[in-house]
């Protein structure tokens, strides 16, 4: 049995003028949680697509649980996925819904009621979908996706429209799928999800992949950061041009100076901006986080 | 391939859909059939296009199914309308993202729901017939009919060649939504190109030019179904709509398995 469950290499889509996806490839190991990123446009649906046979490439390889994906047939009985959020038959019920997709796959009919209970959709079921609010429809789309007690599990989005408690709950659940073995490949627009959960990264920027590995191995290599904030915003290009000058790499981003350097640089920086007339109304020396290192690769700026 | 039956029945069995087919059926299956009887003296006819079926038509072995064999082409019509919308449903609403995940095999996804519409067909053909023949046994008193001949040996293979001519027309009429529905990926533009085709240009081009009806799709179906007319013999309609389902078929399975899923 190979060790990743996810192995693709030059996967490329290409459209009439444009390519969606260029030359991608990375490899998400078997029981781990693998999170998958880029700004909205990147190809993240299209490569996820591709993967589960809907879109066929327009050049490369990929094995999905050993398996090409040329033969979706050979693996999909053993992944569950939610693309591009929940769609359902409006006018049936929410198991229904199930029980249609369980019909289709073979699945034994029991499950549905189990999912729908461990989803938070108990005495839900029976209700028709459109009748369903944003946070039930990705419930029940998180537990179409479960269905086949899949060994691979794909999600697009699984938190959107969750409340706060919704999203806690699809975070234990990840992580109690992959405790039992399940891989988890899950794309979201919040970073911050996506570091807590987990442990291997696949960055992706129109169309390519710029980071794919390990999330520890990514931080590792970003540097620290001050932020700095100005009491005067005009103030912040100046703030911005002392630490060019004093060699330290500078974004400004969101009305903050984000400034690459140690943490005891804050303190000659301070003095610096002191000197030259400048009141600081923030400066915070911070640790390398996810969404850091995301507009830093994905060269996103506000 | 079973249980893409069973998972597209699980779709066709929802009441709004069940019971809202059924019940347009049915409205003009007994209004068509009622007029038949109910209109049988009128100087202005009784049957399709102004057309007069008298007495001597209807006291034949084949009288019990002469309403239902006029119907054949609407009960088509109708169950085009629905299928078309099932099919292109499922890229509206994108679902077929969801099915294609658990049956991959995508020929094999596609004659399952041919074979659900198949067996949806087949009911709607009987219960069809069943209201139609009991509607020409009620109403033939009324209209002096004589019903002698309609259950004997004869007049049982009667119904029986009708039920299978209708129940063919209707599967044509079915195949040709689904395709258009898996063309067109929009219920709406799959059932208003169908009907416009069908109930209108069908018409219009036949009435300026009456020899294209023995061409036309839609004419082929409904005479099928009638068991061929004066006009277009059986034989005929059965052959040339044989040939524009063949076609339609071989389309659609082309698109329905070559073509990405990007919705």
């Amino acid at each position: 049995m190979t060790t990743m469950a996810i192995e693709v290499e030059g996967l490329t889509k290409q459209y009439e003028n444009i390519a969606a996806v260029k030359s991608a490839s990375f490899s998400v190991p078997r029981g781990t949680i693998c999170g998958f990123v880029g700004p909205n446009g990147a190809g993240k649906t299209t490569t996820i697509r591709m993967i589960l046979g809907l879109i066929s490439p327009s050049a490369g390889t990929g094995t999905v649980l050993g398996h090409s994906i040329s033969h979706p047939e050979r693996y999909l009985a053993s992944v569950g996925a939610m693309i591009e959020g929940p769609a359902f038959y409006p006018a049936l019920t929410g198991a229904e819904n199930l029980k249609v997709l369980a019909t289709m796959g073979g699945i034994e009919i029991e499950r549905v009621d189990q999912l729908i209970d461990l989803v938070g959709l108990s005495g839900r079921g029976g209700d028709k979908y459109k009748t369903y609010s944003l946070g039930m429809k990705q419930r029940l789309g998180i537990a179409a996706a479960l269905l086949p007690n899949p060994e691979l599990l794909i999600l697009d989005e699984p938190t959107n429209g969750l409340d706060p408690e919704g999203i806690q709950e699809v975070r234990d659940l990840l992580k109690k799928l992959a405790s039992e073995g399940t891989t988890v490949f899950v794309s979201s627009h919040l970073l911050s999800e996506i570091e807590i959960i987990s442990q291997h990264i696949v960055m992706l920027r129109k169309g390519e992949v710029v980071f794919a590995g390990a999330i520890d191995e990514l931080l590792l290599n970003q540097k620290p950061t001050i932020i700095v904030r100005t009491e005067n915003e005009s103030d912040l290009a100046k703030v911005a041009a002392i630490a060019t000058a004093q060699g330290h790499h500078v974004t400004i981003r969101h009305g903050e100076a984000h400034i690459e350097g140690p943490h005891e640089w804050a303190a000659v920086l301070n003095k610096l901006a002191f000197e030259a007339g400048i009141v600081l109304s923030q400066l915070t020396p911070t640790l390398p986080n996810l969404e850091e290192t995301f507009f830093e690769m994905t060269g996103g700026q506000s | 391939m079973i249980q893409v039956f069973f998972a597209e029945w699980r779709k066709l069995r929802r009441p709004t859909l069940l019971l809202g087919t059924f019940a347009a059926a049915l409205f003009f299956n007994g209004l068509i059939t009622a007029f038949i009887y109910l209109m049988i003296d009128s100087p202005d006819g009784n049957g399709d296009r102004g057309r007069s079926i008298g007495r001597e038509v209807l006291n034949l072995a084949s009288g019990s199914v002469n309403g239902f064999a006029s119907i054949g082409g609407l009960l088509g019509i109708i169950a085009l309308c629905v299928f078309a919308a099932q099919s292109a449903q499922e890229y509206t609403y994108g679902t077929l993202r969801n099915l294609l995940v658990r049956q991959p095999r995508r020929l094999v996804l596609l004659l399952g729901k041919y074979g659900a519409m198949k067996s949806f067909a087949l009911i709607l053909t009987v219960v069809n017939a069943a209201v139609s023949i009991a509607i020409s046994v009620y109403l033939s008193d009324r209209a002096k009919v004589s019903t002698d001949l309609w259950f004997t040996s004869e007049g049982w293979s009667a119904i029986g060649h009708t039920l299978v001519n209708v129940y063919i027309s209707i599967v044509f009429y079915a195949i040709i939504g689904i395709a258009l529905g898996i063309f067109l990926r929009s219920p709406i533009s799959a059932i208003s190109i169908a009907l416009v085709w069908i109930l209108i240009l069908e018409n219009l081009i036949g009435a300026v030019k009456p020899v294209t009806l023995d061409w036309m799709p839609g004419n082929q179906f409904a005479v099928i179904a009638q068991g061929g007319t004066p006009e277009v013999s059986y034989s005929h309609a059965l052959t040339l709509g044989s040939s524009y389902v063949l076609v339609a078929l071989l389309v659609s399975s082309y698109l329905f398995t070559k073509r990405d899923v990007a919705n």
